[in-house]
């Protein structure tokens, strides 16, 4: 056999650095794209996404804005009709909500309203989501706000390389984009991947995570990694579940979605927001409008409790998913 | 009138003494290329007018969909800063909107049907009165959330800066949006970042129903602008021959300097605040209206055309009569025009439109 050289391990790499990588290969690829956000240039960023480009890129592209997110989102808006590609960095997504009419209002309404003369290629993202202790207004899950919009597009990864691909994505997509990053998996070990460099994920596509015939259980973000948990310990219970993350909530990729409901007839929906009108409710709906008759057991969800999040652990803890409650739902409904 | 207000005590002309310009034309003799351009802007007040009063008969017909706000009575500030400003000067603005886009080249025609929800409208009856666009001809919409668009307007001169054009953004937005917070944020990052933008206020002293001293703690509204260190000055707009100098001054300025600038402009409107203002004897009296309507920008600059001999008297009735005809055939044609159908209704919720195409 002839002596063979071995390639270069491709280095793994976690959530955070993904969505760094990312937005740093479209920053070079588009020398019209622009990132603006609190502390995003000199420090990097609050938890250092994008930490380095302002020293590669500059201060003229890598701004750092005062703590105006209306103006923040209003200024890109006005930015990206004149061809701009604007990442704006949400310190924390809860504070989406100050930019929120720039959003909702004149964003998602930009293509509509010009008759498809005007687009709005702008990607607002940020880290979101509880199980770190972070109070009402550091832990919030707010996608079904945006998802409710029509004109934005929302997106929401659990993995690194979905991280990647799915903001390459967004950062080449002429509609608002509102992004939601887990900052819980930021730099979480055990979910380090290798990334090829043109990894690309297109929105609107699901991805089966595991197959399995007994039960469809559908979740995104941070609740995906308990779900696979789940899965594990309902194949001990002879249970086969099969996995579907959404990755993007809007466009849903819908037949994906179908296609597994109509094998397995049973389904867990798992979203970590609040529960009156989260996502999850979204999707039951839309199963029940498309699937009803190949259900064998009536759709059910597991989601956050309908309160604010809690600032002290075992409250928080309280509220959220967890392993057990997705465990005994998914259970209860493959035992129906 | 259920409260007693000062009355339209802003608009009296020593206003415009108050003005950094030198002396308004009225005072030198005026060239001839001058009063040609004049009476050009006489021309247009006449059309926007008559403009107006077809999109009142639209709505009161029903054939203009919910809302709708007339320009009448403000006509020489957007006649003057138009145009004062160069053809590629991006504009944003309110949504009294009907005024502008015409003066920058879209059609009466394609407004009206933008109004009268007809698919020959510059967003195919999707937008309607409030929110026209034209990026072809640089206007950037008429923005029906109060305030809204202001930060909108710094971001287009961000863009202007990145791109190192020779532009200046006009953000045009009235006095009742100057309340509204985000307004100020836009402001401070527009002097943070030197952008090269006019915070245009056109301060008709009634924010829909509420009167300027019930809305503003100061209402000088362009003193807010100290906070920010912009420059900063009220002036007149209801004579367009000063509008025009302040406009050419201080969008020469905002070139030169590549700094923003936030001008108070006081006019007055002498329709209701929308189509559907049927008692606006709750904020003001027949005699305010009477009183501000004696510097009607109509009159004040058909006076000075006939001072100096550039028009006779039987000129003002065809101009009149020459815009009320254009705008009746406008109103005809457009009604007559086609909706779009149905299925357009799932069109371009989303688009495919890459940003570099049709910027």
């Amino acid at each position: 056999m002839s002596p063979e050289i071995a390639a270069p391990p491709i280095e793994k790499k976690n959530y955070l650095t993904a969505l760094k990588d990312a937005i740093r290969l479209e920053m070079q690829r588009n020398p019209d794209m622009i990132c603006i956000g609190e502390d995003i240039g000199l420090l990097g960023g609050a938890f250092g996404v994008t930490e380095g480009l302002q020293e590669e890129f500059g201060a003229d592209r890598v701004i750092d804005a005062p703590i105006s997110e209306a103006a923040i989102v209003g200024s890109a808006i006005g930015m990206a009709l004149r061809g701009r590609t604007v990442m704006v960095e949400m310190q924390f997504i809860d504070f989406i909500s100050c930019g929120f009419d720039q959003i909702v209002n004149n964003a998602a309404t930009m293509a509509y309203r010009t008759a498809g003369k005007a687009s709005v290629p702008i990607v607002i993202r940020g880290p979101s989501g509880g199980y770190g202790g972070g109070g009402p207004y550091h832990s919030q899950q707010n996608e079904a706000w945006f998802a409710h919009s029509p004109g934005l597009k929302v997106v929401c990864p659990s993995t690194p390389r979905d991280a990647y691909g799915l903001m390459v994505a967004s950062l080449r997509d002429p509609n608002p984009v509102i992004f939601y990053e887990v900052k819980d998996l930021y730099r979480k070990r055990e979910i380090e991947e290798e990334i090829p460099e043109d990894t690309y994920v297109p929105l609107g596509s699901a991805s089966v995570v595991r197959e399995g015939s007994d039960i469809t259980i559908i979740s995104y973000g941070n609740p995906m990694h308990m779900c696979i948990k789940v899965a594990g310990m309902l194949a001990d219970d002879g249970v086969e579940a099969e996995l579907i993350d959404l990755r993007t909530l809007v466009p849903l990729d819908e037949e994906t979605i179908y296609r597994s409901v109509k094998k397995t007839g049973r389904v867990l929906v798992v979203n970590e927001a609040s529960r009156t009108c989260g996502f999850a409710g979204e999707v039951i709906a839309r199963i029940n409008e498309n699937c009803f008759e190949y259900l064998d057991a009536p759709p059910l969800r597991v989601t956050r409790a309908d309160t604010p999040v809690p600032w002290v652990q075992p409250l928080e803890l309280a509220v959220l998913p967890s392993v057990e409650q997705i465990y005994e739902t998914a259970l209860r409904i493959a035992k129906f | 009138m259920r409260r007693n207000g000062k009355g339209a005590s802003f608009l009296s002309t020593k206003e415009s003494k108050k003005s950094k310009s030198k002396p308004s034309a009225s005072n030198g003799k005026p060239t001839r290329k001058e009063l040609e351009q004049l009476v050009e802007d006489l021309r247009w007040m006449y059309r926007i007018r008559e403009f107006e009063d077809q999109s009142m008969r639209a709505f009161r017909n029903g054939l203009a969909g919910g809302y709708l706000h007339v320009y009448t009575g403000m006509e020489a500030v957007a006649i003057g800063w138009i145009g004062e400003k160069r053809e590629d000067d991006p504009v944003i603005a309110a949504y009294r909107d009907h005024a502008y886009p015409m003066l920058m080249g879209v059609s009466p025609y394609e407004v009206m049907c933008e109004i009268m929800g007809r698919r020959d409208g510059t967003s195919k009856g999707k937008g309607g009165s409030m929110h026209l666009y034209s990026a072809e001809k640089h206007f950037f919409g008429g923005w029906g959330i109060v305030g809204g668009h202001t930060a909108m307007g710094a971001g287009l001169a961000f863009a202007i800066k990145y791109r190192g054009e020779d532009r200046v953004a006009l953000c045009f937005y009235g006095d009742g949006a100057a309340n509204a917070g985000i307004v100020y944020e836009a402001m401070n990052m527009a002097s943070l970042w030197d952008l090269p933008v006019v915070f245009l206020i056109e301060n008709n002293q009634v924010a829909m129903g509420t009167r300027l001293e019930y809305h503003a703690a100061d209402p000088e509204l362009h003193k807010r602008a100290v906070g920010f260190g912009i420059e900063h000055e009220r002036v007149d707009g209801m004579d367009v021959i000063q509008v025009r100098k302040d406009a050419a001054r201080i969008l020469d300025y905002v070139r030169k300097n590549q700094r923003p600038y936030v001008v108070e402009v006081m006019t007055y409107r002498f329709a209701g605040h929308g189509a559907a203002d049927h008692d606006q004897s709750l904020y003001r009296s027949k005699e305010e209206v009477e009183q501000a309507k004696k510097r009607d920008p109509i009159l004040l600059l058909s006076q000075y055309l006939l001072k100096h001999g550039a028009i006779e008297e039987s000129d003002l009735e065809q101009m009149q009569k020459e815009a009320e005809k254009e705008m009746a055939e406008v109103y005809e044609k457009a009604s007559a025009a086609p909706k779009p159908d149905p299925h357009e209704v799932y069109e371009d919720v989303y688009t495919d439109m890459q940003p570099e195409e049709g910027h």
